[in-house]
Parts: structure tokens; sequence; C-alpha cells
């Protein structure tokens, strides 16, 4: 490959004319990462240099999408780590039964595999009919491939597995239409949910939730933003609510950690405790 | 070994990658490492479902601390660290760990081409790449940027690993520096400074 070698400066300049050109803030972004990323869109999109994609991003109104669902990571999976999904089955969804009604927020939901993951869960519990499922992140192209529901024929196998490792009783395929190569999640699982844009970094709380589902969204942030992020998950959140993060995030190190008692020894799943 | 030029240089990250064959590697590697001021970090592919168990069984080698690296953790000397499975490892400006779940490079999460890239990009002269057994390519382009950035390229002698493909493809593709048998490997890195 050969690349331009690019300077954390130039990475930063470009970051900076995004941020006051069209208002998205990347600055605060995993350095590692958004290089990597950026690197990886210029060998896509053929730019030689990074002021060509600089020139793009500043005349190009449209490349902006472009750039958004390119430099956010969009790898997502049904019932991603299943035993995750087991523990929120088993030692979540008993307490939230005991709600009237129920407030979930999906940050960072991608194009949607978990929050069908886990409206499928709330239909198994019967308690889909007095939920509502808010699912937002920054990429619309995502969003609208959430709101579709409809996902590769070939990743159900995949899907099924993990479906059944998180303790799931029925067949999997009840759940889904096939047709070609593709399968679309039935219309009932979507009859809860409240798919919207929402930025982490420039957006504040638009409600309270009893549980709040961002998994592997603050990996990609640094410690700062991390921080900040948390706080608003806090700030959104009810006494006695659930905050469950990726596999590998974590809140030990941030100023909302003292509230906060994981309820299971392994899975990333918090309560807050006052 | 009569490395004089690299006896005097001074290295701050040895960076293993293996696939197919590379852990009975990586654990003949660890047991001939007895001191290491240096961060050492394993990129090992292999599935899910092994991995509580891969940090207790090379402790069990070291005697040095074996740990998964963590998400912003900084990389400290004499450690050994093992990238999770199903994220790629990343290294900060700040020698902060970065994991990422993004899509799969060479069909592997953790890809070792995206950690000896980063690695190479961080520490430049400072890293030493070590490129075991495997069945895939992933490693090669890391290493050439290894090599590119200044660093030091060890690949375990293709006669002597348990699957030939990925040391070999090292191999004809990169300017190595080494290549040795594990325990050659070990014993090496055991007087790395």
């Amino acid at each position: 490959m050969d690349k331009e070698i690019i300077s954390n400066g130039d990475v930063e300049i470009l970051l900076n004319v995004l941020l006051e050109k069209h208002g998205y803030d990347f600055t605060r972004y995993s350095g590692a990462s958004v290089k990597r990323r950026i690197c990886r869109l210029m060998l896509l999109d053929k730019f030689d240099r990074l002021a060509d994609l600089r020139d793009r991003l500043i005349n190009d109104k449209e490349y902006i999408s472009r750039f958004i669902q390119e430099i956010t990571v969009n790898v997502t999976d049904m019932f991603r780590d299943p035993l995750f999904y087991k523990t929120l089955r088993e030692q979540v969804l008993p307490v939230l039964a005991t709600h009237p009604f129920i407030r979930i927020w999906h940050a960072g939901c991608s194009t949607g595999e978990e929050v069908y993951s886990f409206a499928i869960l709330l239909k198994e519990a019967n308690l889909l009919h007095k939920s509502l499922l808010y699912a937002t992140d920054i990429n619309p192209e995502a969003l609208e491939k959430a709101v579709k529901g409809i996902y590769p024929l070939s990743q159900m196998k995949q899907f099924s597995e993990n479906y059944l490792l998180s303790g799931g009783k029925n067949d999997f395929s009840e759940y889904y239409t096939a047709k070609y190569n593709l399968a679309k999640f039935d219309d009932s699982l979507k009859s809860k949910m409240i798919v919207s844009a929402h930025n982490l970094v420039t957006d504040w709380s638009f409600n309270e939730f009893q549980l709040i589902i961002c998994r592997n969204v603050l990996i990609y942030f640094n410690k700062e933003l991390q921080d900040k992020t948390l706080e608003l998950f806090d700030y959104s959140l009810e006494k006695l609510g659930y905050l469950a993060l990726g596999s590998k995030e974590q809140i030990k190190f941030s100023g909302i950690t003292p509230k906060y008692k994981q309820i299971d020894s392994k899975e990333k799943i918090w309560r807050k405790m006052m | 070994m009569e490395e004089n030029d690299v006896s005097r240089r001074r290295y701050e990250l040895v960076i293993i990658g293996g696939s197919a064959g590379g852990l009975e590697a990586i654990i003949q590697i660890l047991e001939e490492i007895k001191h290491c001021g240096l961060t050492i970090i394993i990129v090992l592919h292999r599935k899910w479902a092994v991995d509580s168990a891969l940090v207790g069984i090379l402790s069990s080698r070291s005697p040095l601390l074996v740990k998964e690296a963590e998400e912003k953790e900084i990389l400290m000397p004499g450690t050994i660290y093992l990238a999770p499975a199903d994220y790629h490892l990343l290294i900060e400006k700040d020698r902060s760990v970065s994991l990422d779940a993004s899509e799969k490079i060479n069909f592997s999460r953790p890809s070792i081409d995206v950690s000896f890239e980063s690695a190479a990009e961080i520490y430049g002269p400072l890293a030493a790449a070590v490129l075991l057994s495997g069945g895939s390519s992933d490693g090669v382009e890391g290493l050439k940027k290894i090599k590119a950035m200044g660093g030091l390229c060890i690949v375990q002698d293709p006669g002597s690993a348990l699957v030939e493909y990925m040391p070999r493809q090292a191999i004809d593709n990169v300017e190595v520096d080494h290549q040795m048998n594990a325990v050659e490997i070990g014993a090496f890195l055991n007087e790395l400074r």
C-alpha cells in the first residue's frame, strides 16, 4: 500500500473542518481508530492525499453522509454476545416487568440488529405491548436499515445460533419472512420502536429510561468523551435503572462509578443504586 | 547470536502475531523469557470460546504478568498483553490501548495487520514484531509497515512452524531481519533491551 504518511496534525485539521463546516464533532474520538477509518476511506474512495478528502468534504455536501457512514463503525449482530442477552433475559426483564410502562434507549444502535433482538426478548416475556424502544444513532443511513428491519438471509444461521445461546426457546425463523436472499423481521417487533437521529457528542438527554443499552460505541471515544457520555446516560436513567455496555467497556474510571453496581460478574450491566 | 547492532538498540515493544499453530509457538517463546523490560503484545487468531482459558494457559508459562489488554489501559513494560477475541487492538499516541470492533481484516478480528500497523506508527524503530505459524497471510502487510518505520522483523522459521504458510508469505514479501525457531525467538527476546 503506497499511502501518504498522514500526521495526527493533518487528521486534526480535517476533523476541525468537519466540525466547523458541518457540525459533526469527531475531535474527541479515539485517535488511532479515527485515523485508521480515514485511511480506509481514502483507499475505498481513491483519495491520494488527505487534502483531497478535505476539499471534497468542504465542497460536496452530499459526501458528508458517505463520510459519516464510513468513519463510524456499523458492525453489529443480532444477539451479539449471547450470554449478555441471557443475563438481560434472566436478571433484568423480571425487574422491568414490574413497571407499568417500560422505556428503553438503544444509543448508537447502528443498523438495528440489537434493537430487534431486544424486542424479541420483550415479546417472549410478554412485555413488548407495554414497552417503548428508542433507537438512536448518528448515522442516518444505518437508521434507515434499522427502520426496515431487513437483513441478509445469509446471516440468519449465525443469528439463530446466538438466539438459542441467549436462552431462546422458539424457532428463530418464526420472527422473519425470507424472500430471495433477505430476511424481513416481523412488523410486530418494530411496532414499539421509535427510530431517530441522535448524536451522543452534541445532543443531550431527551427522556428518562429504565434501561439504556449502548454497546461498542464508547470504545471509539476518548476518555473525556466517554465520561461525558456516561454522565448523559446517568442523567437519562431512572434510579434503579440499568446501564448495559459492550463486552470490553467499563465505567470504573468515570465520575458515575460510585452510584452503580455491576449485576453480574462477567456481563457489562450495571444498576443505578442512587 | 552476533546481533551486535541489535543489542545496542533500544526497544520498547515486542508485538507477536500468530494464527494456526501460533499458540504452540507462543508457549515455547514465553517459556524462554525469564525477564523482560519491554511491553509484549500478543495477537492470536482463535475461536472466541477459548478466550477465558488463554490468559491462564499463558500465565502458567511465564513469570511476567499476562493479562487481556483492556480498553484505554496504558501499556506497561514487563507485561504481556493479549488482544481480546473479536476486537482489533490499536495503540494510541499516549501508549494506551484502543479496542475496535470494526470489520474483520483478512477474515480475522483481532487482525495481526491492524495491530502491527498501529505499533509501527506509534513505536517506529522501537518496535520489534514477530510473526509465527499460520495458514493466513494476515500480518504480512503489518510487517512491511514495521520494517518501513525502522522496526525489527522476526519470523518463525517456516520449517519449524506447524503451519508454514504465514511465515513463508512474510519471508517472500518482506525483508525480514531474523528467521528462527520458537525457542530461539524466545531466547532472543529474552536478551532484547
